[in-house]
């Protein structure tokens, strides 16, 4: 679908796009995630066209954006763009609606008829007369993007579509992206901050920071085998340990963590310093049992205790200190089974295939 | 006291009975007024845009002096276009000193710096994301334009009711370039200064309450585009007719 190479841009003095190479394919969605300020908007104004940048070359479907013949609008209205903060004109739902189509000539009878298709894909029928001034915001945002589907696109980029709305809204827009991807095979790339939205819609992620696209590939590369520790702990990797391989066999490795022998799966051989990153959910918390009753065959049995307990949504976040601090999650009812506080010995058990084993300390 | 409400109760009888000096001064004021409002508005409404949409050096000095020109006196503006129009200016083949087209063309450059500035106010009101949505909607550098003084119409229109309010109250330019002749070139404001100096005070008054009452549909305009009456009206009808 799109293919960026070698893409810079710099505004005055400052490179906030940093040498990107980036390949779209035909029919997926492909989530940006980054903290807020990171470049994802620019990528997209960028691919939109609403944007030159500064070097490198974009093609889309194999032409050259930037040649001197390439005509610009043509390729623009091959695509529609959702912005973080939707803006509609001054006039009815509807007529916000038929903006591109108007733009392009389209014949009046087809745009009426396109017109209530696209706001019946984002349930907004009901309102078509309404001033779109007088929506609330998760309505907007689906003017937005029954203004942008109503072209027909064969590229609709998505600049955090949910941010500032409530749950509900961010919900219904969620599932309408989904449709819109597998009933209409629309390419989809969206920017957000929220990794696990990110998770939720993207068949593959591409990691914005500081202007570069520091890590690409699937849900689980991205949220299991992170390429360093910043993108660990943007994806909510909380535990981070350095060790060093002390053995291996095979791909099994025993890892030197602060003195305590930690299990991994790597093909680092001995003596590689290695971090290691663990999700919170991967930790199961158990209490400390007399030896030989009802040991599990887990590799990593580490003996613990509770350093502090904080609420984490449905769960209860505990940081234990094995040696070195370890983080994990607990419902909030094994919590109160286990009679968890501040001060309990506790055996955070841990599979080896759970540990992605990164070489040395980024 | 005796003379002013004799002097009301006479104009209010000049108006009654449609007093036909009374109503040609009423009905030239407008001609010339209303041509000059649609003149400037000609002009300041694309230049306007003009000016908003591209950057360029000096853009702040310029707004500067636009807006500085707001309060130019109205004598000044006499004073230059009699100089341009008198039988040795520069366009004094045109004849236009003491006629209405001259005093159209004195009253428009009266009002064009505010109409101006107010226009370009109006457009820097329009949502900066705007411009982004419709050119990625596909519109074209002209359709995106045009969108964007659609959507800020209502502020528009205020500038050019605004100017039309200037247009109408002015003493200066009707003076000096129409000369207050009667039947020719005498408007409601020259007329008023004349009859009030040769103690015709009903007539005065006549004259005021028309141009008073002028302003008053001025205002009354200007409150409902500004509460957004208009748009109200439009969502009753169901919306704004389809192009």
């Amino acid at each position: 679908m799109i293919r960026l190479t070698g893409i810079t841009k710099i505004f005055g003095k400052t490179e906030v796009i940093k040498e990107i190479d980036l390949e779209i394919k035909d029919g997926e969605v492909f989530t940006l995630i980054g903290p807020s300020g990171s470049g994802k908007t620019t990528i997209l104004r960028i691919i939109d066209l609403l944007e030159k940048p500064t070097s490198g070359r974009y093609f889309f479907k194999g032409e050259d954006t930037g040649s001197p013949g390439a005509d610009e609008l043509a390729i623009r209205r091959r695509m529609a763009m959702v912005f973080q903060k939707p803006s509609v004109l001054n006039t009815t739902v509807e007529e916000n609606v038929a903006f591109g189509l108007k733009f392009r000539k389209t014949d009046p009878a087809a745009i009426t008829e396109r017109v209530t298709s696209a706001l019946d894909l984002v349930g907004l029928s009901h309102l078509s007369g309404r001033r779109a001034v007088t929506l609330s915001g998760g309505e907007m945002q689906r003017v937005a993007i029954a203004r942008a589907m109503v072209t027909r696109p064969e590229l609709l980029l998505m600049d955090e579509p949910t941010a500032n709305l409530d749950p509900v809204s961010s919900d219904v827009i969620e599932s309408l992206i989904r449709r819109i991807n597998t009933e209409h095979k629309t390419t989809i790339i969206l920017a957000t901050h929220d990794m696990a939205q990110g998770q939720r819609l993207a068949d593959r992620i591409g990691v914005v920071m500081d202007g570069g696209l520091v890590q690409q590939g699937t849900i689980q590369d991205i949220f299991f085998r992170p390429n360093g520790q910043r993108i660990a702990r943007f994806v909510g990797i909380d535990s981070i340990m350095t060790g060093i391989v002390t053995r291996n066999t095979g791909g099994h490795a025993f890892i030197d963590v602060n003195g305590v022998c930690i299990e991994a799966i790597t093909p680092l051989q001995p003596r590689s310093r290695v971090e290691l990153y663990l999700r919170p959910e991967e930790v199961t918390i158990s209490l400390p049992v007399p030896s030989g009753q009802g040991v599990k065959s887990t590799r990593n049995r580490l003996a613990g205790t509770i350093t502090k307990i904080l609420p984490n949504g449905p769960f209860i976040r505990l940081t234990i200190d094995c040696g070195f601090p370890l983080i994990a999650l607990v419902t909030r009812l094994s919590s109160e089974d286990l009679h968890l506080a501040v001060g309990t010995a506790v055996i955070a058990e841990i599979k080896a295939t759970a540990i992605h084993v990164h070489a040395g300390p980024s | 006291m005796s003379d002013i409400i004799s002097g009301f109760t006479q104009a209010v009888n000049l108006i009654i009975t449609l007093n036909p000096e009374v109503m040609q001064i009423a009905l030239l004021s407008l001609y010339i007024s209303l041509s000059a409002t649609i003149l400037a508005a000609c002009i300041s409404i694309p230049l306007g845009g003009l000016i908003h949409f591209h950057e360029f050096h000096g853009k702040a000095a310029l707004l500067t002096i636009i807006q500085t020109l707001y309060s130019v006196p109205t004598v000044v503006v006499g004073l230059l276009i009699y100089l341009f129009i008198s039988r040795s200016g520069p366009l004094g083949f045109l004849g236009l000193l003491f006629t209405p087209e001259g005093m159209i063309l004195g009253q428009t450059v009266l009002i064009i710096p505010i109409m101006l500035g107010l226009v370009i106010t109006a457009l820097g009101g329009v949502d900066k994301n705007i411009r982004d949505t419709l050119l990625s909607l596909g519109a074209t550098e002209f359709q995106g334009i045009f969108q964007i003084v659609r959507e800020a119409r209502f502020a528009i229109l205020g500038a050019v009711i605004l100017g039309f309010g200037r247009a109408i109250s002015e003493v200066g330019v009707a003076m000096m370039i129409g000369g207050n002749i009667a039947g020719e070139t005498r408007v409601l404001t020259t007329a008023i200064a004349l009859q009030t100096g040769m103690g015709d005070f009903p007539f005065s008054i006549a004259l005021g309450i028309i141009l008073l009452a002028i302003a008053l549909v001025v205002v009354v305009c200007l409150n409902l585009v500004t509460s957004g009456a208009f748009e109200k009206f439009e969502r009753i009808v169901g919306g704004t007719p389809k192009e």
